[in-house]
């Protein structure tokens, strides 16, 4: 199952970097909307160190919606969807490549999108460096893995650009939670509690294990 | 008698309250070419994705190939435009475990390996059709399930399509073909299935 997600996801990398539609569209609008916040609120004031990073998180889940929607919406043009069904990839191995490949592009935007927000709101993100890198890894696989299954199921709607963030931002709340205290405590230079750090592993392993088992029976009619 | 490749057992298939299959019972053996026959709306697509594992009877038993050893051709071509033709057929050679060679064999089987590495996009209709046609033959498969695939060809694909059949029925292979082209099809069928709002009239073999 792992080679045969490898095989969806390197498809789906590949397919993206010729044509950089959800990349470039998702950092656009990161960066757009951290330099738009930035003249909003006054990122020199002290309080900023207490919201910046639900900022942070909240502009990097709009990104997400625009490429977790792509996982999918890719496969539309010449039924491609339907001849990935009728092929010997098992369903679980379709889901899973399709997030990873959405979890390496949201990471590439979140990383390339992080320096305007470390100068646009003058804060640090060096404080326990490592703590915070694990839960970048792991709230953006949640989305992914989280966004890939809903997307899955809205890929044939009409209003799925619509849905779809309907749909996955109150599902997505705890990864985000966590992400944007683990965040802010770093940039406030205070201890990470654990518990956000469990929360988002726990929630990683409950999404990625239902996004397996459930494949089945989103993608076969 | 040998036990046939393909299978169906009192089949139904319902979209809400229509029955768009109703109880079909037909088998098919290697070697053979079933022309599916039947008027717009009768159930041969219906059909065909049930064989090609895409969806499910609701009543019934279907007997099939493992997946691997189906090869399928619906109205979609199954190519992602932005991807050359070399990179579309490795990628399915590699889904359907074949060799990564018969993406080349194919590429040149089609005529297209003057044109391997342009991205499909660039490819006039025609073009697309012959490396769709290659994704569906390239892992050689015990059984074909084609939708319609004379529509839109141009002569030089139609006389291509029907030599890489006849190649796949001297192998052995099991050809279910619909289609609208009703002598192309007939010139290869050993027996006919004719479907009429979603119930198989009485078989004819040639």
């Amino acid at each position: 199952m792992i080679a045969d997600a490898w095989k969806v996801a390197a498809k789906d990398l590949r397919s993206e970097w010729r044509t950089k539609e959800s990349l470039n569209a998702a950092l656009a609008v990161t960066v757009v909307l951290l330099l738009l916040f930035s003249f909003a609120f006054d990122p020199g004031a002290e309080d900023s160190k207490l919201w910046s990073g639900g900022l942070l998180w909240l502009v990097y889940s709009f990104a997400a919606a625009l490429i977790v929607n792509r996982g999918f919406a890719r496969e539309l043009p010449n039924d491609c969807l339907e001849a990935l069904r009728a092929s010997p990839i098992p369903p679980g191995a379709l889901f899973l490549g399709k997030a990873f490949a959405g979890f390496v592009l949201l990471l590439a935007v979140e990383l390339a999108a992080l320096p305007a927000f470390l100068v646009f709101y003058n804060v640090s993100l060096t404080w326990q460096a490592g703590w915070v890198a694990a839960s970048f890894a792991l709230a953006t696989w949640g989305i992914a893995v989280l966004g890939t299954m809903f997307g899955a199921l809205t890929v044939n709607l009409q209003m799925r650009e619509l849905m779809l963030p309907v749909l996955i931002y109150p599902m997505m709340m705890p990864a985000l939670v966590a992400a944007i205290e683990i965040t802010g405590a770093s940039i406030q230079r205070q201890a990470i509690p654990e518990i956000w750090l469990r929360l988002l592993t726990g929630f990683d392993i409950i999404f990625t294990a239902l996004a397996v088992l459930l494949a089945d029976v989103v993608l076969v009619d | 008698m040998a036990e046939p490749l393909v299978a169906a057992d009192g089949v139904w298939r319902f979209f809400g309250d229509f029955a768009a299959l109703r109880e079909v019972t037909c088998s098919a053996s290697a070697g053979e070419c079933i022309a599916l026959l039947g008027p717009n709306g009768a159930g041969k697509t219906t059909l065909l994705k049930l064989l090609a594992r895409l969806a499910k009877p609701q009543k019934g038993g279907l007997r099939l190939p493992a997946p691997e050893r189906v090869g399928y051709l619906g109205h979609g071509l199954g190519l992602w435009d932005e991807l050359s033709a070399r990179e579309n057929l490795r990628f399915w050679a590699n889904a359907y475990r074949a060799p990564a060679s018969a993406a080349e064999t194919w590429l040149a089987r089609v005529e297209l390996d003057h044109v391997a590495d342009a991205p499909v996009r660039q490819f006039s209709r025609g073009m697309r059709q012959r490396v769709a046609l290659g994704r569906a033959f390239l892992h050689s498969p015990d059984l074909l399930v084609l939708d319609e695939p004379f529509t839109g060809l141009d002569a030089r694909s139609v006389t291509l399509l029907q030599a890489v059949l006849r190649e796949a029925l001297a192998r052995r292979a099991t050809v279910v073909v619909s289609s609208h082209q009703i002598p192309e099809v007939m010139e290869l069928a050993t027996q006919s299935w004719k479907l009429e709002r979603g119930r198989l009239q009485s078989g004819v073999t040639q």
